[in-house]
């Protein structure tokens, strides 16, 4: 069990190409943090330099109370779960939970008691004796667990575990995972593109772009006050609408958008903070055509444009409305969910 | 019509039939020689069926050789070709590893030089160097040894190319895997990368033991003591030896004798062959 | 060119693991090969007493000899005929076992064995079925009303290398050949058919033009194996006669340069060689390129 601190970390490959730039982050002892950002953003680069699979160029990393920046991976003290697992073809599913064992000269009986309990956590107690090829893709799943699971390690590194299995799986293991972290309490740094499973599995979630961090916070904090433009649209589906602030305030009483700040002029409107009800007191309301209904079982998608500006607008509705396409349709929207933005800067105002 | 139509299958089993035993003819003729007694060869025609002396043939070149021709019994000279094959095969299996290893999973200064000094192996078959290559094995007092009959031909650009382009294909999260599971370069190269190769192992084997068996030019070069002499070389001192023609029945069990063993390697691990061979030509 | 994304690192392990392959190369080629090159340049009188530099008369002298000039256009025919003859055969074997589906590994399986009999037991297994006086060859050739007999006939020689050194490289280039045309996507061949293309045009448009990339490979392959693995059928049996008809390049080097003890003139021949060698394995790897850029 240890903490993970993050100090300036950095990481420029030769050639002056760089790939993470000045992240700070404090992981507590027995935290999950997702890491979440588009391909690309670095976030399985400062997976990997937590690793020590990439070395660490800028910076400082602690684990537990050790500085482990010049450090072997495997004297890190960390287990960590490949996207395509990386189970040894040749070995089986026994010995693949074992050789890191193995290799640290464990005794035989501790390695298969601790081999029999993870295989039991992980109900693949069956597989032991077979092939990774003779496995499903979940099963497959598990085993790469179990062996970060053996290791009983400081920390887990997960580099997007499920985005190889299909959607009903990653559900279900995505779950799992969660279920077991938060019943073994080891701390966990989590990557994935994917913004439900960072909401869903995150105590914290990092969110990155370009090599930094645009913001860190709870799941809900996150969500309902994204710091930037990008989190704002990377976070939530469908993303939040973003509305010129000029054109808002033509449409509404003057008053109705005076809490915000004059520099906002970019107004952010999450899908689903829309209704078709009358606006009441605290609301305002917004009003654009029709294009195209979505129905969607439970819920809808409408898309709506608007006269004189090009920006559309997407609204989700829990239940599918009795409308046609073409008619013009108006909204209602309480005053403080407005999210406002600075368009040069990118950052929330206020 | 894409599909096959019967003339048109009977008119190729025909062709192949007659290609199969055109190719299987010089063969089959060896083998009904290596079974008659020395009289047949005096006159006439050679035997196109079996003789009766095939046992007899078969034990005097095994065992007892022809001393006044100067050829040893072939039992040596049969072990000595499988020495130099196996350890040729060894020799280059193993090297050939190493150097992939080293040029596939490291970066260091001047690894593509020795990549082009590998390389250069290609260009220089023995046929082409042959005086000076004598020399430098002579120097080292190499001759008449299995040393000197294998260690200059173990040598190998393409086993090396092969398994470079295998270990390029590795999953590179198998090595960080066993990385982070504690393992060291030499301990991933033993418990990983080896038992990953054993296909492509074997297929080389196969090849490289053909290769090594049939050897011809070299062991010419630097054998003079018939303690050396390897049976693929052995056949062309029996032929030539004396100015008489040769005694058919006994240098045809030779021949046989000497072809089997990479016949039977290439009939029982038919597969592996073909995977060898294409591949190594990638 | 690519390594790894992640590499080990040490300073030494990886020169400790190319060590014995380049220190082999080292000693037992790249040595010996500048010595060819610089003993090429040299020149020894008949008691190996005196060395005397002749920057490239050896080379002036080789191209003036007859013998040499000989020899090339006995390689010359002697590549062109190997390699024809084996090729067209393979190919001819290839096409109708492609059309096989249950006898297809049975024929490949009597078809790929030759390739382990070494060229010299090549050589004497023809060479006996050859033999003017009690081989079956000669014998059925004479009812034809043809006297044949290699001890004698220069053009009997060549005929008899030729067809020893071809059946033994028929199994490659069969293997390879038929790999191809299973690799002819099978769609190719039914839009021929369904646009009309008899079986026979269907072949020479559709499949010979596909196989071309390998039909060049073999090519190269095939006039490198003629001219330099090729040397245990002429030792083992013609020795290069009669009267220089069977003597190929690798065989006369041998011939001068370690029987007859001739340094200068070996030297000069092997360096000839091995720009032989270079431009062969230039035209392999462009045949490799081009297939990657496919």
């Amino acid at each position: 069990m240890a903490s993970i601190t993050m100090e300036n970390l950095g990481k420029v490959y030769a050639g002056n190409v760089r790939a993470v730039t000045d992240v700070n982050i404090d992981i507590a002892d027995g935290e999950m943090i997702v890491l979440v950002g588009p391909s690309g953003c670095g976030k399985s680069t400062l997976l990997r330099m937590v690793a020590g699979l990439e070395t660490i160029t800028e910076g400082t990393l602690h684990i537990g109370d050790r500085v482990v920046n010049q450090l072997e991976p495997a004297d890190r003290d960390i287990a960590m779960v490949f996207q395509n697992y990386a189970l040894y073809p040749h070995m089986t599913v026994f010995n693949n939970l074992a050789y890191g064992l193995k290799n640290r000269g464990f005794k035989k009986a501790e390695i298969d008691r601790r081999v029999k309990e993870a295989a039991q956590m992980l109900e693949i107690g069956a597989f032991l004796d077979r092939k990774p090829r003779q496995l499903s893709g979940g099963q497959r799943q598990r085993v790469a667990m179990g062996r970060a699971l053996v290791r009983e390690p400081a920390a887990f590194l997960f580099d997007e575990p499920l985005s190889n299995l299909d959607a009903k799986l990653r559900v279900q293991m995505r779950v799992e995972i969660r279920q077991l972290q938060k019943r073994l309490r080891t701390t966990s740094l989590y990557v994935t593109h994917d913004q439900l499973e960072a909401l869903t599995m995150a105590d914290r979630l990092v969110v990155l772009n370009g090599g930094r961090i645009e913001q860190i916070g709870t799941p809900m904090d996150v969500y309902s006050h994204p710091a930037t433009t990008f989190v704002a649209g990377f976070i939530g589906s469908p993303a939040m609408n973003m509305l010129p602030a000029e054109y808002m305030r033509g449409l509404v009483s003057a008053d109705s958008l005076a809490h915000l700040p004059v520099k906002a002029d970019l107004i952010g409107i999450r899908p689903e903070d829309l209704s078709l009800a009358p606006a009441a007191e605290d609301e305002m309301s917004l009003s654009g055509r029709l294009m195209l209904l979505e129905p969607a079982g439970a819920e809808s998608h409408l898309h709506l444009s608007f006269e004189g500006i090009k920006e559309t607008m997407v609204v989700r509705l829990p239940h599918v409305p009795d409308v046609v396409e073409g008619a013009t349709l108006t909204f209602s929207i309480k005053r403080e969910k407005l999210h406002p933005f600075d368009v040069t800067s990118g950052k929330r105002v206020a | 019509m894409v599909e096959n139509n019967r003339w048109g299958n009977f008119f190729a089993h025909l062709v192949l039939i007659i290609g199969v035993a055109i190719v299987i003819f010089p063969v089959y003729v060896a083998i009904i020689a290596s079974t008659h007694p020395p009289g047949t060869f005096i006159r006439g025609v050679m035997p196109l069926l079996p003789g009766p002396n095939a046992l007899e043939n078969y034990k005097t070149v095994i065992f007892e050789g022809r001393s006044r021709a100067g050829t040893p019994p072939i039992s040596g000279m049969l072990w000595n070709s499988f020495v130099m094959a196996m350890a040729i095969t060894i020799g280059k299996l193993s090297i050939s590893l190493l150097s992939a290893f080293a040029i596939v999973y490291f970066r260091f200064p001047f690894r593509i030089f020795f990549f082009w000094i590998i390389f250069l192996t290609l260009m220089l078959p023995v046929e082409v160097r042959i005086l000076p290559t004598f020399q430098v094995v002579a120097d080292l007092g190499m001759l008449n040894s299995f040393a000197g009959l294998s260690i200059p031909l173990i040598a190998s650009a393409t086993a090396t190319f092969l398994f470079r382009q295998f270990f390029m294909t590795v999953p590179e999260e198998l090595m960080e895997a066993a990385r982070v599971d504690g393992a060291g370069p030499m301990k991933f190269f033993k418990d990983i990368l080896l038992p990953l190769s054993i296909t492509n192992i074997a297929a080389l084997f196969v090849i490289m033991f053909i290769y090594g068996w049939n050897q011809y030019l070299w062991p010419l070069l630097i054998t003079t003591d018939p303690e050396y002499y390897t049976i693929v070389m052995g056949i062309q001192r029996m032929v030539t030896g004396g100015d008489s023609e040769p005694l058919w029945h006994l240098v045809m069990a030779t021949v046989v004798l000497a072809a089997l063993p990479p016949i039977l390697v290439i009939l029982f691990m038919q597969r592996l062959f073909v995977k060898g061979l294409t591949e190594t030509e990638k | 060119m690519q390594t790894k994304r992640m590499t080990f690192s040490s300073s030494w392990l990886p020169y400790a693991l190319l060590a014995p392959q380049v220190i082999i190369t080292l000693i037992f080629f790249i040595w010996p090969a500048s010595q060819a090159l610089y003993q090429s340049l040299l020149r020894q009188d008949i008691f190996g007493l005196r060395t005397e530099f002749v920057w490239f008369a050896n080379f002036e002298r080789l191209f003036a000899d007859p013998l040499y000039l000989n020899s090339m256009k006995v390689t010359f025919w002697f590549s062109v005929g190997t390699t024809l003859l084996s090729m067209s055969i393979a190919l001819l074997f290839a096409v109708m076992v492609n059309r096989m589906i249950r006898s297809r590994d049975s024929y490949t399986t009597f078809l790929v064995w030759p390739y382990a009999v070494a060229p010299a037991i090549a050589g004497v297994l023809w060479w006996f079925i050859f033999n003017p006086s009690i081989g079956i060859m000669p014998y059925v050739l004479d009812g034809f009303g043809y006297n044949w007999n290699h001890r004698s006939s220069g053009t009997d020689a060549m005929i008899m290398v030729i067809i020893a050194a071809a059946w033994k490289q028929i199994s490659y280039n069969f293997l390879f050949f038929l790999a191809g045309l299973q690799s002819i996507p099978h769609s190719l061949i039914e839009a021929a058919a369904i646009d009309g293309a008899s079986r026979f045009k269907r072949f020479w448009t559709i499949v010979f033009p596909l196989l071309s990339p390998i039909t060049f490979f073999l090519m190269v392959v095939n006039i490198v194996y003629a001219m330099f693995d090729t040397f245990g059928v002429i030792h083992a049996t013609t020795e290069g006669g009669p009267s220089q008809a069977t003597n190929i390049l690798v065989y006369k080097v041998y011939r001068d340069g370690f029987v007859n003890l001739n340094l200068g003139s070996s030297a000069a021949q092997s360096v000839i060689l091995m720009a032989i060698v270079v431009a062969l394995t230039v035209a392999q790897f462009r045949y490799i390129e081009r297939r990657v850029n496919y």
